[in-house]
C-alpha cells in the first residue's frame, strides 16, 4: 500500500476549501442581471384554488413578474414525475397523480407552491409575495398514513381512490402462512417508523438562466445527480432539449438523499428565467426546507416472525402502510418496495418471507429516499423482531442471531436478493468483544446502585448498496440504468483529470477517487483532480446515492484506467522499441520484462501527445479513455452494532454510554473517511431513535416546522464511538468495495430501541424515545407490575 | 424582515423619550428573540431603539450583600464572572446553560426578564432569588414583576436598567432542557436566605414563572430533599405541548426541585 493509495488514511483534499470558507455553493453563484424568486406557498394542507389575484403584488416595487400554475399550463410544461414503476398485486400500475411545478387546481400540502414572485431584490420579492391574493376553498385533509385509506378520509387525487397508490406484495404468501401455522413460537410487533426531515446543512437552491441568443438554458442546482436532473427536466418537463440544457451542481453541502429529486423550485427558476429574460435565483430558507424537501421514512407496520422448537426462524411476514405524501417524488415508489421488503431476510437464513405494502397519498410533504432509504425500515423490523423473540424465548439475543445467520455464499433469499459474500459471525463476535458484552451484567449492577437502568441492544444489519445492475433495476421498474461513467484524461505532463458521473456532496470523492488513480498510475495524489457536477463538462452519469459511488463510480474509473494503461503500454512499446506484450507497468514505470530498460509515466504521457515516436496509422495520439461500468450485483455491506444505554428512571432521559460498530464494507479506500461516514450515519440513526420526528396535526399542519421544535442530534447526544471492521471482499466489483455511506443510519435505530427496551423491561416504546415516552413506559410498566402483585 | 427605523440613543433618558413618543417602537437589547421573530416576519415594529450604545447599562458588581447586574450584561458575562461564580454560583451556572454560545454572547439579562418568555431561565433566577428589578422609574420586586406569559409590570416607557440579586445562603438551579430549543422544558430554582425559602419554576406554568408555596413551606421545616417527599404540583394549569404533557411537567417539577434542594444543601 502506498502512502496515498487504496487503504491509506489520506487527509481530505477538499477540506482546504471547505474549512477556510472557500467552498463555492449554489447560493454563492451570482449572475449579471439576476432577479430573485419568492414562492407563495399554500398555508393549507388541502385546498381548492379558486383564483389568484396578482394585481396588487405586480404593482409592488421591484416586481418583475408574478407567475402561477396557469402560466405554466400556457407554456405546456410537463409534470414532475416518479421514475420507478411499481405494479400492484392485481397487476395494475401505480396511481401517479399529476404534479405541476406550481399547483394549478389544488394545493395538496402545506408549503405546496402556488405562485412565484420574481423581483429585483429578495426583500422586494418577499414583500410582494405577501400581496398575492389566493382564493382558497379549504378542503378536509388527511395526514396520518394509517387513516388515509379509511372510508371517511379526504380524497386527494382523482386517480387514486382511497388515496391508495399501489398495493404491492413480495414473497410467497401461501408458503409463509403455512410456516407460521406449524411454528412453535410467533413474535409479533406493531411498529411506526417515524417520519424525518432530512435537513442538510445547505438548504436547496437554484439559479436558472436562459440565453435567448443560443436558446440554451443553464441551471445551477443543489443536486446529487445533475445528469438525472437534466434528463428529467428535458424529457418529462419539456423545458428544453437535453443538449440545450446545462445543469451545474457546484459544491453541495449535504444531501442524504433529499437532493436526488427533481423539485418544483428549480423547474420554476429555470422556466421563469426565460419568461422574464433574466437569471432567476432562489435559495430556500430553513422553513422552506421543512415544508418542501422530501421527508423520509413514515411507515406503519405490523410484523411477525415465526420460530421452530430450536429457535430457528421459519418465516417472516410484514404488512406496511407507507406514506408517500401529497405527490409521488422522483424515486418514492421504490423506497418502501424494492429497497425495503427485499432486505427483510436480514443476515438470517429465513426460508419463507411475505410482505405487503400499501403506499398512500396524504396531505403532507412528499416522502422519498433518505439516508438508508427502505433499508433502515427493514432493519428495524427484522432486528426488533429478533431481539424481542430472544427475550420471549429466553435465549441470549446474540445466540439467537448466531443460530440463524447465513453461513454459505452466495445465498439466495426468498425476497429477490442473492447475497454474494459476508461473515456475520465474525462481525458479531468482534462487536461483542469490543463492547465487552460479557461485562454488561456487572455494569448493569453498578448502574442500579446509582439508581439508573442500564440496557444493551444489538443490531445485526444488512443493506443492499452499490445501486445497481441496470438490467435488474429495469426488471423491477426503474426508469433508468444504474451504471456509472468515468473518463480518465491524462495530460501531456502526466497529471490526470478524472471526470466522474458520481457527485460528491460530503463523501470525499476528490480524495478517495484520487487515491485510486495515485495507486494505479504511481503518481502523486496532488497530480490528480476529480471533476464532477457539470453536464457540459462531464459525460452522462447517474450521480451519488445508495452508497454507490465507491462500488460503482470507482469501478468505472478502474475500467477507464485499464484502457489508459493498455494504450500507454502501446506508447511505451514504441519508446522502448519492444513488443507491446513485453511491457510491464509497475510503480509508475513501464519496463521491458526481464530487463532494466524502462520509461517513467511522465515520458509516456508526453509522448502520447507529441506523437513523435509512432505513426498516426499505427496508433492514435492522445491518452484519454472513457468507461461505463454496470455492476454485476448489488453489494451487501453488513455488520453488528451494539448500543448500551443508561436511563434515569426519574426523568426518562436516555444516555448512550457505549457504542460499538463493527462493519464489513469490503475493501476500505480511506479508513478515516469510512470512519467519518460511520460516525455520521450512527448519529443520524440516533437522531431518529431518540430525537427526531415530523409531527403533523390532524389538519395537516407541520407542528415541528423549525429547529425550535424539530430536534436534530448534536455532538453531545452521542458517545465516542468504538469502531471496528471485518473484511470480506465484495466479489461483484473490481476493487472489492461494498459501500459505507448509509450503514450507520440503517443499523442505529434498532440498536438504540433494543437497548432501551432491555433497560426498562417493556417493548412498548415508539421512536423517538423521548424522555417523556421512556418515563411513561416505565410508569406503565410499574403500574402493570403493581396490578399483577 | 420589514423595514423599520433604527434609533441609537446614548442615554436611558433619550431612550425613554423615544419610547414614549414613537408609535409601535420596541427596545432592542440582545435581540435573541426579537430579531429572529422579525426575520420571520412575525413581528414588524415601526422602530427599534437600540440600547447597546448607552454607557453604564452593562456590568457586574458586588454591593454589600447583593450582586448588581446591568440590564445589558450578556449571559456569557454573567456565566464567566468571577464575582458571580464566587458569590452566587447558581446564577452563573444558570446563565451558562441558556441557549447556545451565540445566544449567550448576545442575549442580555434585562432583555430576557422584560420579554418574560415562559420557558426562559432568567425569570426563575429573579423570582427564585427574590431579585429586585430596577428601571428608569422605580424598583420592582420580582414577586410583582412577572404578570403573565410574555407580560411584566413594566410600563409603556419603562426601561430595565439593572437587576439586584440579594445573596442567598444556599441556592441551586436545575434545568431540564427542551432537547430541540434548549429552553427550559422545566427549570427549578431553589434558594434559602435567612428564613426565606423560595422555589421558582419556569417552563411549566401556563402563565410563566411561578413559586411553589407548598414546597417552600415544607422546606421551611427542614431544608433537605426528603422534606419534599409525598409532595407534588398538580398538573392542572401547566403547559402541555409536543415536548411534554402537563403530567410529565408536574412530575419533573418534583424531581428537579428535589435535585435542586440536594444541590443547594450539599
Amino acid at each position: 500500500m502506498s502512502a496515498t493509495g487504496i487503504g491509506a488514511t489520506v487527509r481530505r483534499k477538499e477540506d482546504q476549501r471547505f474549512i477556510t470558507g472557500k467552498g463555492h455553493y449554489t447560493a454563492d453563484v451570482n449572475r449579471a442581471g439576476q432577479t430573485h424568486a419568492c414562492f407563495v406557498r399554500s398555508p393549507h394542507a388541502h385546498a381548492r384554488i379558486k383564483g389568484i389575484d396578482a394585481t396588487a403584488a405586480s404593482k409592488m416595487p421591484g416586481v418583475v413578474a408574478v407567475l402561477t400554475g396557469a402560466d405554466l399550463a400556457v407554456d405546456k410544461l410537463g409534470n414532475l414525475i416518479c421514475g420507478w414503476m411499481i405494479h400492484s398485486k392485481d397487476g395494475s400500475a401505480m396511481k401517479m397523480a399529476p404534479h405541476p411545478a406550481l399547483a394549478q387546481t389544488k394545493a395538496c400540502h402545506v408549503g405546496d407552491p402556488v405562485a412565484v414572485v420574481i423581483a429585483e431584490t429578495l426583500a422586494q420579492a418577499k414583500d410582494a409575495a405577501e400581496k398575492v391574493q389566493v382564493d382558497y376553498e379549504v378542503l378536509p385533509a388527511v395526514a396520518d398514513p394509517a387513516q388515509a385509506q379509511s372510508a371517511g378520509a379526504a380524497q386527494i387525487h382523482e386517480v387514486a381512490p382511497k388515496n391508495t397508490i399501489y398495493q404491492w406484495q413480495l414473497g410467497d404468501k401461501g408458503k409463509t402462512d403455512a410456516a407460521f401455522q406449524s411454528a412453535a413460537h410467533v413474535t409479533k410487533l406493531d411498529i411506526v417508523n417515524n417520519r424525518l426531515v432530512p435537513n442538510a446543512i445547505e438548504p436547496r437552491a437554484a439559479i436558472g438562466e436562459y440565453d435567448s441568443g443560443t436558446g440554451h438554458f443553464t441551471l445551477w442546482n443543489t443536486t446529487q445527480n445533475p445528469h438525472v436532473a437534466r434528463l428529467v427536466i428535458a424529457a418529462f418537463i419539456g423545458m428544453a432539449p437535453e443538449h440545450k440544457l446545462r445543469v451545474i451542481a457546484p459544491d453541495v453541502g449535504g444531501g442524504f438523499g433529499s437532493k436526488i429529486f427533481i423539485y418544483p423550485e428549480e423547474v420554476v427558476a429555470l422556466w421563469a428565467s426565460k419568461r422574464v429574460g433574466r437569471p432567476v435565483k432562489w435559495v430556500a430558507e430553513r422553513v422552506e426546507s421543512f415544508l418542501s424537501d422530501a421527508h423520509g421514512r413514515d411507515h406503519v407496520t405490523h410484523a411477525e416472525m415465526a420460530f421452530d422448537r430450536d429457535g430457528k426462524v421459519v418465516g417472516l411476514r410484514a404488512r406496511t402502510i407507507a406514506n408517500l405524501g401529497a405527490y409521488m417524488s422522483t424515486f418514492s415508489s421504490s423506497v418502501p418496495t424494492y429497497l425495503y421488503a427485499t432486505l427483510l431476510s436480514g443476515q438470517y437464513n429465513i426460508p419463507n418471507i411475505y410482505c405487503e405494502v400499501d403506499a398512500v397519498y396524504t396531505n403532507t410533504v412528499p416522502v422519498d429516499a433518505y439516508r438508508g432509504a427502505g433499508r433502515p425500515e427493514a432493519t428495524f423490523v427484522v432486528e426488533r423482531l429478533v431481539e424481542v423473540a430472544a427475550r420471549e424465548l429466553s435465549i441470549d439475543p446474540a445466540e439467537l442471531r448466531k443460530r440463524n445467520f447465513i453461513h454459505q455464499f452466495p445465498h439466495q433469499t426468498p425476497v429477490i436478493l442473492a447475497y454474494d459474500a459476508g461473515d456475520y459471525n465474525a462481525s458479531l463476535k468482534k462487536a461483542l468483544e469490543l463492547a465487552d458484552y460479557k461485562g454488561f451484567a456487572k455494569r448493569k449492577r453498578e448502574s442500579a446502585r446509582d439508581g439508573k437502568l442500564r440496557g444493551i441492544g444489538l443490531s445485526a444489519y444488512i443493506e443492499a448498496c452499490g445501486l445497481a445492475p441496470s438490467q435488474a433495476a429495469g426488471s423491477l421498474g426503474a426508469g433508468v440504468g444504474l451504471w456509472e461513467s468515468a473518463e480518465v484524461r491524462v495530460n501531456p505532463t502526466g497529471s490526470v483529470e478524472v471526470l466522474t458521473g458520481s457527485h460528491s456532496h460530503g463523501q470525499g470523492h476528490e480524495t478517495t477517487f484520487a487515491q485510486l488513480v495515485s495507486e494505479r498510475l504511481g503518481i502523486a495524489i496532488d497530480n490528480v483532480s476529480i471533476v464532477h457536477g457539470d453536464t457540459d463538462i462531464v459525460q452522462f452519469g447517474m450521480g451519488t446515492y445508495g452508497s454507490r459511488s465507491g462500488a460503482v463510480g470507482m469501478s468505472a474509473i478502474v475500467k477507464a484506467l485499464d484502457k489508459v494503461e493498455a494504450k500507454a503500454k502501446k506508447v511505451a512499446s514504441h519508446l522502448l522499441e519492444a513488443a507491446e506484450g513485453d511491457i510491464v507497468f509497475k510503480d509508475g514505470k513501464f519496463t521491458v520484462a526481464g530487463t532494466d530498460r524502462s520509461v517513467p509515466w511522465g515520458d509516456v504521457a508526453l509522448n502520447a501527445y507529441t506523437a513523435h515516436k509512432f505513426s498516426g496509422q499505427e496508433l492514435e495520439p492522445g491518452l484519454k479513455e472513457t468507461s461505463f461500468y454496470d455492476p454485476t450485483n448489488f453489494t451487501f455491506p453488513a455488520g453488528c452494532h451494539v448500543c448500551e444505554v443508561e436511563i434515569d428512571p426519574d426523568t426518562g432521559e436516555t444516555e448512550i454510554v457505549n457504542w460499538t460498530a463493527v462493519d464489513d464494507f469490503g475493501v476500505l479506500v480511506n479508513p478515516m473517511i469510512v470512519e467519518g461516514q460511520v460516525h455520521g450515519g450512527i448519529t443520524q440513526g440516533v437522531g431518529q431513535a431518540l430525537l427526531e420526528r415530523a409531527i403533523y396535526d390532524k389538519d395537516g399542519q407541520l407542528v415541528t416546522g423549525s429547529f425550535m421544535d424539530y430536534c436534530m442530534p448534536r455532538a453531545h447526544d452521542v458517545p465516542s464511538f468504538k469502531v471496528g471492521v471485518t473484511v470480506t471482499k465484495c466479489p461483484s466489483n473490481p476493487l472489492g468495495i461494498k459501500g459505507c455511506g448509509e450503514a450507520g443510519a440503517i443499523a442505529a435505530p434498532a440498536a438504540v430501541i433494543n437497548a432501551i427496551t432491555d433497560a426498562i423491561g417493556s417493548e412498548q416504546i415508539a421512536m423517538p424515545a423521548t424522555p417523556q415516552a421512556v418515563w411513561t413506559a416505565i410508569q406503565r410498566g410499574n403500574a402493570t407490575r403493581k396490578a399483577a402483585e | 424582515m420589514y423595514a423599520f427605523t433604527l434609533h441609537r440613543p446614548s442615554s436611558v433618558r433619550q431612550a425613554a423619550n423615544l419610547l414614549a413618543k414613537s408609535e409601535d417602537a420596541k427596545l432592542l437589547a440582545g435581540g435573541q428573540t426579537l430579531i429572529p421573530t422579525m426575520k420571520q416576519r412575525l413581528a414588524s415594529p415601526a422602530s427599534l431603539i437600540d440600547l447597546s450604545l448607552i454607557e453604564g447599562l452593562s456590568g457586574i458588581e458586588l454591593r454589600g450583600r447583593s450582586i448588581v447586574i446591568g440590564a445589558m450584561t450578556r449571559h456569557a458575562e454573567v456565566a464567566d464572572s468571577p464575582v458571580v461564580q464566587e458569590n452566587l454560583p447558581a446564577l452563573a451556572e444558570l446563565a451558562g446553560e441558556i441557549g447556545d454560545p451565540h445566544v449567550r454572547n448576545m442575549g442580555t439579562i434585562g432583555g430576557s426578564l422584560a420579554n418574560n418568555d415562559p420557558n426562559a431561565d432568567y425569570p426563575a433566577a429573579a423570582l427564585g432569588l427574590g431579585a429586585t428589578i430596577v428601571t428608569n422609574k422605580r424598583r420592582i420586586a420580582a414577586d410583582e414583576f412577572f404578570t403573565g406569559m410574555f407580560e411584566t409590570a413594566l410600563g409603556a416607557d419603562e426601561i430595565v436598567t439593572k437587576v439586584m440579586f440579594p445573596l442567598p445562603k444556599k441556592a441551586a438551579y436545575v434545568k431540564f432542557a427542551n432537547p430541540a430549543s434548549r429552553y427550559a422544558l422545566v427549570g427549578v430554582l431553589v434558594s434559602k436566605r435567612g428564613r426565606e425559602i423560595r422555589v421558582a419554576v419556569t417552563g411549566a406554568g401556563a402563565n410563566g414563572v411561578f413559586r411553589v408555596t407548598a414546597f417552600e413551606e415544607a422546606l421551611q421545616r427542614r431544608f433537605g430533599p426528603k422534606s419534599l417527599d409525598g409532595l407534588s404540583v398538580p398538573a392542572a394549569g401547566l403547559n402541555s405541548d409536543i415536548h411534554g404533557s402537563a403530567e410529565y411537567r408536574a412530575h419533573l417539577i418534583g424531581v428537579l426541585a428535589r435535585r435542586a434542594v440536594a444541590a443547594a444543601a450539599g
